[in-house]
C-alpha cells in the first residue's frame, strides 16, 4: 500500500534510492558521548589562532572585484568618458543615481562626441552596490573601486558629486574642458586609438 | 573553634566592614566576570573579544556600566510605576543577600580579631539561601508584569516558571548533603567535608545541582526567558539605563552566588584541594580565600563553556527535563542515600548494605529493561502507522506522464 503512494521512479525514470524513500526521523537524539564531543570542540577552539582583524589599525585588502565606491573614468587625454546618457540612473534599482547631461560646445568640450554628464550624483545612503550601473554604462565611464570606508555623519555628505567621483588626472592627461585630439572623432576614442594628449589640447599634467 | 563560634564574637563594626567587603567583592567579581565571559566565549568562537578599553579590555564592563548609567531612563506609560522601579531592586538585593552565609575563609586575623570571612552563620544557612533565591523570583515576575507589555509578561512568566521548577530539583539535590553532613549550616557542611568532598561522595546530587543551578540562573542553554527570537529581551525588555544595569548585575551576581553555594556544599568550600592542605595556613589563613575563588571561578568557567557550546532548549523539553527527569531521579537518589545513611548509623552488617545496593541495581535493571521494551514497542507501532494510508483524504498522485516517458 505504501509503495503505491511513493512513485518508484521520478519523471526521468531514475530509480529512487532506498535512503530517499526512508521516512525522515529526527526525534532520535545522538548518544551522550557524541553530545559531549561538542564541549571538546569549543574547548579546543580556545587555543586556536584568533581570526579577528584589528580593523582600524590593520586593514586587509578586499577581494579584487569588491564593489566599493564608484569612479568616473577618463580617456587617456583627460576627457571624461561619461556622455550623460543616464543609462546608469535608469538601471539603478535603488534610485541612487542622478544625471543631467548637456551638450559639448566649442571651447567647452568635456567628453568626446556631442554630450557629457553635467551633473552626476550618487547617493550612498541609497546605493546598494549591486553594480547594475556598471553593467549599464555603454562607455565604461562608470566603474567601481575597492574603497569601502564610506561612513559619514550627515546625509548631505553622503551624496557624492561629480567632483568626488571623477578619477584622478594621470600623467599626460589635460584637465578638461579642452578640444578633442586633432583629426579624430568619438569613434577613434571608443576604439582606443587615442593613447595620450596632444600639445594643442592644452598643458598636460606631468609626473 | 567552628566558624559559628568565631563569628559570634565579632563586634558590630567588623560585621559592618565584612558586609561592605563582601558587597564590594561581589560587584568587582561581577565586573570581571562579564569581561571574562565575553573574552572566553570569544575565544571559543575564534574571536578576540573586547580588547580596546584598558589592558586586554579589562575595563570594558566598567565602561559599559557607565554607558548604561548615562542612558535615558524610560518608564513606559502603561507601566505600574512603583512596582516597575521596585522589581530590579528586589532582584538585585536578594542575590547579594545570599552571600551573607557563604564562608569565604576559615579562621583568619581580621584587624586584630580572630574571625572568619563569613557575615553570619545560620543553623539553617542553606535553607536561607534557597528562600532568598525564591524571593528573587518576585523581581522577575513583577518586572514582567509591571512593564505593561506583552513580551516582558511572557518572559517573566517563563523565567519564574523555570526558576521555580528548577528550584525543586535544586532543593532535592541538597537533601542528600544535609543527610550526610547532619547540618544545614554552610560552615558545618564545609567542615564535614574535610576528608571527602560531597562532589565525590554524592556525585549524582552534585550533577543534579550543577544542572539545576544553570536552570535557576536563566543561563544558556536554559536561557529561554531571553530567547531573543521569540521574546525580544524577556522580562527586562522595557527596562533601560540603571534599572537594566541592576538586572544585568543581579544575573551575574546570581551566577557567582550559585557557584559559591556549589563550592560550599560540594567542593569543600574554602578548603584547599586534596593534598594541598598545608596552604590553608599561608598568609595567616587568608590563602583559603584564594582557594574559594579558584573553585567559584571554575564553576563560572563551566557556565561560560555551556553557553559557548550548547544551543538553547525548547521550552517543553526544558520543563520535561526538569519535572520528569531531574526531580524523580533526585527523589530516588534521596531514598537510596537516606537508606544507606540509616544502615551505617545503625552499624548494620556489611551483608545488609551489599544486599541493599544489589537490590537497587536489580530494580534499576528491571525498570530500564521495561522502558526499553516499551520504546521498541512504540517504535514498531509508529512504523506501522508511518506506512499505512493516512485517514484523511489525499489526492491521487499524477503519474501518467511518468508512465508515458517510461514507454
Amino acid at each position: 500500500m505504501a509503495d503505491e503512494l511513493m512513485p518508484r521512479s521520478d519523471e526521468f525514470g531514475l530509480a529512487k534510492s532506498d535512503a530517499a524513500k526512508a521516512p525522515i526521523t529526527n526525534h532520535e537524539s545522538a548518544s551522550l558521548g557524541k553530545q559531549l564531543l561538542g564541549f571538546w570542540v569549543t574547548f579546543k577552539t580556545m587555543f586556536k589562532k584568533v581570526n579577528t582583524v584589528q580593523y582600524p589599525e590593520v586593514k586587509e585588502p578586499t577581494a579584487e572585484r569588491f564593489h566599493g565606491r564608484h569612479q568616473l573614468n577618463r580617456h587617456p587625454d583627460g576627457l571624461e568618458k561619461c556622455i550623460g546618457c543616464e543609462l546608469c540612473a535608469w538601471a539603478c534599482p535603488a534610485d541612487a543615481i542622478y544625471v543631467e547631461g548637456a551638450d559639448n560646445k566649442e571651447g567647452e568640450q568635456f567628453s568626446p562626441g556631442e554630450r557629457y554628464g553635467k551633473v552626476y550624483q550618487i547617493n550612498y545612503l541609497r546605493c546598494i552596490f549591486c553594480g547594475l550601473c556598471i553593467e549599464a554604462c555603454p562607455t565604461r565611464a562608470l566603474t567601481m573601486t575597492n574603497e569601502y570606508e564610506l561612513a559619514d555623519d550627515t546625509r548631505a555628505k553622503l551624496i557624492f558629486e561629480k567632483d568626488d567621483l571623477l578619477g584622478p588626472l594621470r600623467a599626460g592627461m589635460v584637465p578638461p574642458p579642452h578640444p578633442m585630439y586633432p583629426n579624430t572623432d568619438d569613434g577613434n576614442y571608443y576604439r582606443g586609438e587615442v593613447t595620450g594628449s596632444h600639445p594643442s589640447q592644452g598643458i598636460a599634467k606631468n609626473d | 573553634m567552628t566558624n559559628a563560634e568565631l563569628i559570634s564574637q565579632d563586634p558590630g563594626w567588623i560585621i559592618a566592614l565584612k558586609g561592605v567587603i563582601i558587597f564590594a567583592a561581589c560587584v568587582l567579581l561581577t565586573i570581571m566576570s562579564v569581561w571574562g565571559e565575553r573574552r572566553i566565549v570569544a575565544r571559543m568562537q575564534q574571536r578576540s573579544g573586547p580588547n580596546r578599553v584598558g589592558k586586554f579590555g579589562l575595563l570594558q564592563a566598567l565602561v559599559d556600566g557607565v554607558k548604561l548609567a548615562l542612558k535615558e531612563d524610560l518608564i513606559p506609560k502603561a507601566a505600574d510605576r512603583i512596582i516597575f522601579v521596585l522589581a530590579p531592586i528586589i532582584s538585585t538585593t536578594t542575590c547579594f543577600m545570599a552571600f551573607a552565609v557563604i564562608p569565604l575563609t576559615g579562621e583568619v586575623n581580621f584587624f586584630g580579631y580572630t574571625t572568619a570571612m563569613q557575615l553570619t552563620d545560620l543553623s539553617v544557612g542553606v535553607l536561607y539561601v534557597l528562600a532568598i533565591a525564591s524571593v528573587g523570583v518576585y523581581g522577575i515576575v513583577l518586572a514582567g508584569w509591571s512593564s505593561g507589555s506583552t513580551y516582558p509578561l511572557l518572559g517573566g512568566l517563563r523565567s519564574s516558571a523555570q526558576v521555580i521548577s528548577y528550584e525543586v530539583a535544586m532543593g532535592l539535590s541538597l537533601v542528600a548533603v544535609f543527610i550526610y553532613s547532619g547540618s544545614m549550616s554552610t560552615s558545618e557542611i564545609v567542615a564535614a567535608q574535610d576528608r571527602w568532598w560531597y562532589a565525590v561522595v554524592l556525585f549524582p546530587s552534585f550533577i543534579i545541582y550543577a544542572i539545576s543551578m544553570v536552570g535557576e540562573t536563566n543561563r544558556a542553554p536554559f536561557d529561554l526567558a531571553e530567547a531573543e527570537g521569540e521574546l525580544v529581551g524577556g522580562f527586562h525588555t522595557e527596562y533601560s539605563s540603571l534599572k537594566f544595569a541592576l538586572f544585568f548585575l543581579s544575573e551575574y551576581v546570581n551566577i557567582i552566588a550559585v557557584s559559591a553555594l556549589a563550592t560550599t556544599l560540594f567542593l569543600g568550600g574554602y578548603r584547599a584541594l586534596p593534598g594541598l592542605g598545608f596552604t590553608e595556613q599561608w598568609l595567616g589563613g587568608w590563602f583559603t580565600l584564594v582557594w574559594f575563588f579558584v573553585k567559584v571561578l571554575a564553576f563560572f568557567f563551566i557556565f561560560v563553556w555551556l553557553r559557548g557550546t550548547l544551543p538553547r532548549l525548547r521550552y517543553d523539553q526544558f520543563m520535561k527535563f526538569g519535572w520528569k527527569v531531574l526531580i524523580p531521579f533526585s527523589l530516588v537518589w534521596i531514598m537510596i542515600v537516606s537508606t544507606l545513611r540509616v544502615l551505617s548509623q545503625r552499624e548494620s552488617s556489611n551483608f545488609l548494605v551489599v544486599a541493599f545496593i544489589f537490590s537497587v541495581a536489580l530494580i534499576y535493571i528491571a525498570v530500564t529493561t521495561l522502558i526499553d521494551r516499551a520504546k521498541v514497542k512504540t517504535a514498531i507501532e509508529s512504523n506501522i502507522t508511518n506506512y499505512s494510508e493516512p485517514d484523511f483524504p489525499i489526492p491521487e498522485i499524477p503519474n501518467s506522464r511518468a508512465e508515458q516517458l517510461n514507454g
